[in-house]
């Protein structure tokens, strides 16, 4: 646990001492109960056959009607590659913008505009590669909003060059030999840019996915959510182990207080693995080897735990842990911002004639 | 010479003084260290100069570096201030008084000082190795090398120290406000009202009163060294100038135009987002914008450019007035994303602080090499409005009138500022900011399909203007998706139909083009001139003074200045082709010149310097004279000594 005040893992609020500490809150909600299918644009979808695309966008359809908000105070802002045409596809507000910038243009609209929910949607190149520096910069201010990367391991969009998500050895069109650049772990990426909310999801698993985002929405700060997908035409089956059978031996899921257990289930009927503390860092054994004692309980306050957790997964998904790694609560910089903006105001409106004049002026007669 | 006590008391020498002699006009610099003050200095100077009611102009002058090694020629700062008792437009070509603090202050600024020219020298600094340090075999201020001018040596550390002994302040302590020993001594010579600077050292160390009393100590002593030695045997009036009838400040270029900013929130009645990175010469707006969040506006440092403009443009996405600010560097940076402004054609307010390029080129120098970037510095056909403003005070007005475009034809607008303009100053009329126009953002609420249906389109625009309605994220029924992609005309939905594209592209480039902008006016005060010079941005002073000189001495030369560089004015062309001879001094390599020459087809001819510097009006002076007789100068060559009256 952490000094800092750690709501549980579904957002509840936590007083900050700032007006509106949820994640939503500020957002004026809509009037009668709204549908997937109002959320759906009469844009007709392009990405190709059996991209990982298609289910979140499903997802997410059928998951903004249940926050309850206004649908005209949601926006979607993406950067460029396939994951970025995502606006198009929700009937809300949206902008389709540049390479890797989404994350700026949506700390612009997050502080001018409190009553807005605002989400990135982001792919591993836009939001690792060319938006580096943006998205480590939105996490560590923590403005109020929600990204999504859609993380596939590869650059779609150009037709298929390595991303800086791609496993070490991988043959790609620019790596014709192999590439050899180390890849990031976006969850260690985002932790060690101070993030206060991280969660990971796997594009198929619905059931998960949506309690990440719902969580994510319920979060006052910038939420990342990565979100493993596939590229069928450049990097199919590239996440199939965590698909196939023997797949419950490698997906970590993780739920806060509970003790950290996968797999079938063993004689307790809980998962047959387990996680443990290895010296400084964690590793997986077989569960009914050791006390129930020594068994990792999740913890989303602990930024020690969660970078421990996130360094499970390997370019080899052998331990693939999903679920929220992390959700603490920090003062937001858009709360912040504003905050400072209303106590100057507190003194009444100023006088911009007397702005202008300063305190030094002389008169020139007529 | 005398640099023993000063005797403040001393009854045979009355406070008044000898008569002043009067002046017109007066060129001051201040020279020293990186560290002596020198910026400061030059700053009260120039305030009391506001306040007695001179028009005044000003060119600060100092090292990218903030503190280069002491003592040496890369670490001289210096503030030169032009004063007179008539309207002037320039800081003055040459100094009529040189303030040296040190050796290398000396050596760099000798050259500039006229031969009869005042030169006020801190002896204290001349040791055999401060004066090696920097190159000077002998010491220059007994080898006769400067007999030439009006040499007064005051050991201004030694009377600062002894000023301020009773203090108990230490040696070093007292020895750094020698600076105000020498604004001191130059306020008595001048006859400087000091009642403003006492105040301001009052409020500059309210945390440090010692400080304070030790500053206001040296600014007296400096004073009262001028009344009591016979070391200055003159002093000098400058009467106030007759401007026009009004309030006045003073003002600098980025204070101007942070203020302008500001009241374009007032104006067109948004709630103004800075999205900004530092950067010199532009970080003063950012700097002076974040006091003002009680005006509703709200500042944020980036971590980057980019970051700076994306921001900018997704408060204005929300309805915000969006402005970032910078330099040429940091436009290279945004010019991705002014292009996507540029085709999601939201409202943008982009300050570009113009300095010495390419690349970080001269970081603290004037240059107005940026037009073309600004102009066609992205991808594409990208076309936006440009405004570029003349003075620091026309800051604040250039700052509004980009605003009202922004919001008004839902276009980012550049700004070009420059170095000169951004820390150089001038009186400033105040203008009455009831009487600044109201602009109305006029955001869409309502579906605006042609077929009367619910449907909103984004891109269906106004008959007028051309404008794109701008529906704000909250508006119901209005929800649409915008983005980099090209657009359907009027539907707004993707389109990559050859025919909409072509049609697009037009669409944007008219729209600009139609931008309403006032008539360029010409100065032609004979109204039979064959040569009409036409400048923009900051060389209006250079070139307005030069052509007063130049008509002084009886000659005909006509003046136009552009501060409207996209569109350019409707009139623009007919002018001219009005002129035999149509010439355009830049501090480029004839930027507008390329513009003016492809646009209308007329033989413009270039005059163009790039020295991190603003022209002299004697440079120009010659340039022009040199177009009278036919001779045509070529730029970097230049001729005669100065002559006739400066402006």
């Amino acid at each position: 646990m952490t000094d800092q005040q750690t709501s549980p893992a579904l957002g509840a609020l936590v007083d900050l001492g700032l007006p509106g500490i949820g994640g939503l809150d500020g957002v004026p909600l809509a009037d009668q109960a709204q549908s997937a299918k109002d959320f759906t644009s009469d844009q007709e979808v392009r990405w190709c056959p059996g991209c990982g695309d298609y289910a979140v966008l499903a997802a997410v359809r059928s998951f903004l009607p249940t926050l309850g908000i206004k649908r005209e105070n949601t926006v979607f802002v993406s950067g460029i590659g396939c994951s970025s045409r995502f606006p198009y596809y929700l009937n809300t507000y949206g902008m389709h913008s540049i390479h890797g910038r989404a994350p700026t243009i949506a700390t612009g609209l997050a502080i001018t505009r409190p009553d807005l929910s605002v989400w990135v949607v982001t792919g591993d190149g836009d939001a690792l590669s060319i938006g580096g520096n943006h998205l480590i910069h939105a996490l560590r201010r923590n403005v109020n909003l929600k990204i999504l990367l859609f993380n596939n391991r590869i650059y779609g969009l150009t037709k298929g060059q390595y991303s800086p998500t791609s496993e070490q050895g991988k043959v790609t069109k620019s790596t014709p030999m192999g590439s050899i650049d180390h890849p990031f772990n976006p969850v260690s990426m985002a932790l060690g840019a101070e993030a206060t909310f991280v969660g990971r999801a796997i594009d198929s698993d619905r059931k998960n996915l949506t309690a990440v985002l719902g969580a994510a929405a319920a979060h006052r700060g910038t939420a990342l959510v990565e979100i493993l997908q596939d590229c069928p035409i450049f990097n199919d089956g590239s996440f199939d182990v965590l698909r196939k059978d023997g797949k419950e031996n490698r997906i970590v899921p993780l739920t806060h207080g509970e003790p950290i257990r996968f797999g079938p289930p063993g004689e307790d009927g809980l998962g047959s693995h387990a996680v443990v503390a290895d010296g400084l860092a964690l590793k997986v054994v077989d569960a009914a080897s050791v006390d129930p004692s020594q068994i990792v309980v999740h913890d989303a306050g602990s930024h020690e735990l969660a970078f421990a957790l996130s360094r499970l997964s390997d370019q080899d998904l052998t331990h693939t842990v999903t679920g929220i790694f992390r959700d603490t609560s920090r003062a937001t910089y858009d709360d912040a911002a504003r905050a400072q903006v209303a106590q100057a105001k507190e003194g009444g409106t100023p006088d911009l004639q007397s702005l202008l004049n300063g305190r030094d002026t002389w008169t020139v007669a007529g | 010479m005398t640099t023993g006590d000063i005797d403040v008391g001393n009854p045979s020498h009355p406070g008044a003084g000898p008569a002043p002699l009067a002046r017109d006009r007066v060129v001051i610099r201040f020279a020293g260290d990186s560290g002596d003050g020198m910026q400061l200095t030059g700053d009260r100077f120039t305030s009391e100069t506001a306040t007695f009611g001179n028009d005044l102009s000003t060119l600060p002058n100092f090292p990218a570096e903030i503190r280069a090694p002491a003592g040496t020629l890369p670490g001289v700062s210096s503030f030169q201030l032009h004063f007179a008792n008539y309207d002037i437009v320039t800081p003055g070509d040459r100094p009529d008084v040189l303030v040296a603090m040190n050796p290398a202050a000396l050596k760099a600024n000798i050259g500039d000082l006229p031969p009869g020219g005042i030169l006020i020298v801190n002896t204290d600094e001349f040791s055999k190795r401060n004066l090696t340090k920097i190159g000077y075999e002998a010491d220059p201020l007994e080898d006769g090398s400067l007999d030439t001018y009006q040499v007064h040596p005051v050991a201004m550390a030694t009377l600062t120290r002894g000023a301020l002994e009773e203090t108990g302040l230490s040696k070093k302590d007292a020895e750094r406000a020698k600076n105000m020993f020498a604004l001191g001594l130059l306020s008595w010579m001048y006859h400087r009202p000091s009642e403003g600077t006492e105040r301001f050292l009052r409020e500059k160390f309210a945390k440090r009163p010692d400080l304070a009393e030790a500053n206001i100590l040296a600014f007296r002593a400096g004073h009262a060294y001028g009344e009591t030695t016979e070391s200055f045997a003159v002093t000098y009036e400058v009467a106030p100038a007759k401007l026009q009838p009004g309030t006045y400040r003073q003002i600098t270029g980025n204070t101007a135009l942070a203020y302008g900013i500001v009241a374009a929130g007032q104006t067109t009645g948004l709630p103004v987002f800075l999205g900004s990175y530092p950067i010199t010469p532009a970080s003063d707006i950012l700097h002076e914008l974040s006091k003002h969040k009680a005006f509703g506006v709200t500042t944020f440092q980036a971590e980057d450019e980019i970051s700076g403009i994306g921001a900018a443009l997704g408060a204005s996405f929300g309805g915000s007035l969006g402005v970032t600010t910078t330099s040429g560097p940091g436009i290279a940076l945004k010019s991705e994303t002014i292009g996507l402004a540029v085709t999601l054609e939201l409202p943008l307010l982009i300050v570009d602080v113009q300095r010495g390029g390419p690349s970080t080129g001269l970081p603290t120098k004037t240059e107005q090499a940026d037009l073309l970037q600004a102009m066609f510095g992205r991808n594409g056909e990208a076309p936006l409005p440009i405004i570029a403003p003349r003075s620091p005070g026309d800051c604040f007005d250039a700052a509004v009138e980009a605003a009202r475009i922004a919001v008004t034809y839902r276009t980012p607008v550049i700004l070009l500022s420059d170095g000169a303009l951004a820390n150089g100053s001038e009186p400033w009329k105040v203008p009455d900011a009831s009487a600044l126009e109201p602009v109305e953002a006029n955001f869409a609420t309502e579906p605006n399909a042609p077929d009367g249906s619910d449907e909103f389109w984004p891109y269906l625009r106004d008959a007028d203007t051309l404008a794109r309605p701008w529906a704000v994220p909250g508006t119901p029924g209005l929800e649409h998706r915008i983005g980099g992609l090209e657009k359907a005309d009027g539907r707004g939905s993707i389109s990559y139909e050859p025919d909409n594209h072509d049609r697009m592209v037009r669409l944007r480039a008219e729209k600009i083009g139609g931008i309403r902008v006032p008539d360029a006016e010409v100065d032609d005060p004979s109204g039979d001139a064959d040569v009409l010079v036409v400048g923009w941005g900051s060389t209006y002073g250079p070139i307005v003074a030069a052509a007063r000189r130049v008509r002084g001495m009886g000659h005909r030369v006509a003046t136009l200045h552009l501060r409207n560089l996209n569109p350019f004015p409707a009139n623009l062309g007919e002018l001219l082709r009005g002129y035999g001879t149509v010439l355009v001094p830049e501090m480029n390599l004839g930027q507008l010149v390329m513009l003016l020459r492809a646009r209308y087809l007329v033989d413009a001819q270039s005059y163009t310097k790039v020295s991190g510097l603003p022209f002299k009006a004697e440079e120009l002076q010659d340039v022009f004279l040199g177009y009278l007789d036919g001779s045509h100068p070529s730029s970097g060559e230049r001729g005669s000594a100065p002559q006739g009256v400066d402006a």
